[in-house]
């Protein structure tokens, strides 16, 4: 993790040092929620969706417990600049990797309810797919996150178009299976719920990457094309 | 460095400071937008005060201390040798860090400044001392005893009174160097208030070591480092993301 200029106070120093690793640990959590979720679809493996489903209390938790922390640091030091903003991006980031969590977690009730389903001959490989490329997108992000780096992060944010083409892809398969045989559409319709969530999640981790680029540039890319951020951040000032 | 738009209440060109020998200044150029906060901010002995003092000519007072280049208030140059200082300090109000009142009455600390500066019946002159008290927001708390001694009120209420004294000549800019740093934290939030009010009808310079006061305060703030000026831009920019990276280590505590 780049290390954040020494501050007078040590003691905010650790604060400021204290959220970023509680985020990444919080990322790390909730990676390994997705992981998780998409295997226990995959392999129809319900043990393993249920302990997903529980688990999820311990990212929401997460979630509560940096955000108090980061109130105190605002409470107490009113960081300003780049300390504000790194504050800022952490409330941020934190409510997007508890809505990947919910979205892990609905992928996770989707493969409880499959599991007692006749299995597909080609085991799901295209939920494996979107979700590897998920995966990858949202590690990407935190590393971005973890390393300051707005270039990887605007790299990453670019994935999301990939992700959405390989959730249109899913969605044109799932529709044809429903019209060669309507007995498979309340199965189908559970494997749309899960490639959907699988496609939130790589908007929440843009987002992230956004959060990103304001946390390094100081600018507020959200809401904006893909193509200005890209100006933005690369083509401006080299990060 | 101009961040300031329209056609500026002070600006200052090429202006250098010397006490003696040591160069407080350094070719600093800036403007200060009309009927705005403008705050200066920096380590001690920045020359954040020095500049402020420059803008009344108050070290004039004092021997060896020399300025050079421009100083514009309204067009003209006030560091001309032929600046009239008594209607330049009635024009530029300034305010200490400790309040200064005189020994004498509420009513006699105001209306000893407005005397000085013009001839006024006394009619008027009540009417002049209370709208200034008022606008100080002081009136309320000491209306009904305006002939006792300025020095019995406590410090922020003697702070409001200087700010009173001060407004009462009606002058265009007000000076303002830490005029809260000796008050307590609800003192303190009045003068901010005030200062608030305030801008709607002056042009406000303040000088203070509490960041957090110059963001909440001023609409522009300068960050001034061993005599130079090092950023000056829109308050709300200087605080999320400076341009600066020592303006960005000083605000954010990494100074030092």
């Amino acid at each position: 993790m780049e290390p954040i200029h020494t501050h007078i106070s040590r003691q905010f120093n650790a604060e400021l040092e204290d959220i970023r690793t509680r985020v990444l640990q919080m990322g790390g959590m909730v990676e390994r929620q997705i992981e998780r979720a998409i295997e226990s679809l995959v392999k129809g493996d319900v043990n393993l969706g249920e302990a997903v489903i529980m688990d999820d209390t311990k990212v929401n938790a997460m979630e509560v417990s940096i955000d108090e922390e980061c109130n105190q640091i605002i409470a107490k030091r009113q960081p300003a600049a780049s300390d504000l903003r790194l504050v800022v991006a952490v409330i941020k980031t934190i409510t997007d990797l508890e809505r990947i969590g919910d979205e892990a977690e609905k992928i996770a009730r989707m493969a409880v309810r499959l599991a007692q389903e006749e299995r597909p001959k080609n085991n799901y490989l295209e939920i494996q797919a979107l979700g590897n490329r998920v995966q990858q997108m949202l590690r990407d992000a935190l590393n971005a996150f973890a390393r300051l780096d707005a270039t990887a992060a605007v790299h990453s944010a670019q994935e999301d178009i990939k992700v959405d083409q390989d959730y249109d892809g899913v969605m044109r398969q799932m529709i044809t299976f429903m019209m060669e045989d309507p007995r498979t559409i309340s199965r189908m319709l559970n494997v749309i719920w899960a490639a959907r969530a699988l496609e939130r999640i790589g908007d929440h981790a843009s987002n992230i990457c956004e959060y990103v680029i304001y946390l390094v540039k100081g600018k507020d890319v959200r809401h904006i094309s893909l193509e200005q951020i890209e100006k933005e951040v690369l083509g401006g000032k080299s990060s | 460095m101009s961040a300031v738009s329209p056609v500026p209440k002070i600006s200052v060109r090429n202006l250098d400071f010397h006490y003696g020998k040591f160069h407080a200044l350094k070719d600093i150029n800036l403007d200060v937008a009309p009927r705005e906060v403008t705050a200066f901010i920096g380590p001690s002995g920045c020359g954040k005060s020095t500049l402020l003092r420059v803008f009344n000519r108050m070290y004039a007072l004092y021997p060896n201390q020399v300025a050079t280049g421009e100083v514009l208030l309204d067009q003209q140059n006030i560091l001309d040798r032929r600046q009239d200082l008594h209607h330049l300090r009635s024009r530029v109000g300034m305010v200490f860090q400790k309040p200064t009142p005189f020994p004498m009455s509420i009513y006699e600390n105001i209306a000893f400044g407005v005397r000085l500066h013009e001839r006024i019946k006394k009619g008027a002159l009540d009417d002049r001392i209370e709208a200034a008290l008022r606008q100080a927001a002081l009136w309320d708390e000491v209306k009904d005893k305006l002939r006792q001694s300025g020095m019995r009120l406590s410090g922020g209420q003697q702070q409001r009174l200087c700010i009173a004294r001060a407004i009462a000549v009606k002058p265009d800019v007000l000076l303002l160097d830490e005029p809260a740093s000796a008050l307590d934290p609800i003192s303190t939030l009045k003068i901010e208030e005030l200062i608030y009010e305030l801008r709607q009808n002056y042009t406000i310079v303040i000088v203070t070591h509490n960041m957090q006061q110059a963001a909440r305060v001023s609409d522009y703030t300068a960050f001034m480092y061993l005599g130079e000026l090092v950023e000056f831009g829109i308050t709300n920019k200087i605080f999320t993301n400076p341009s600066q990276k020592q303006t960005e280590d000083y605000i954010t505590g990494r100074y030092g």
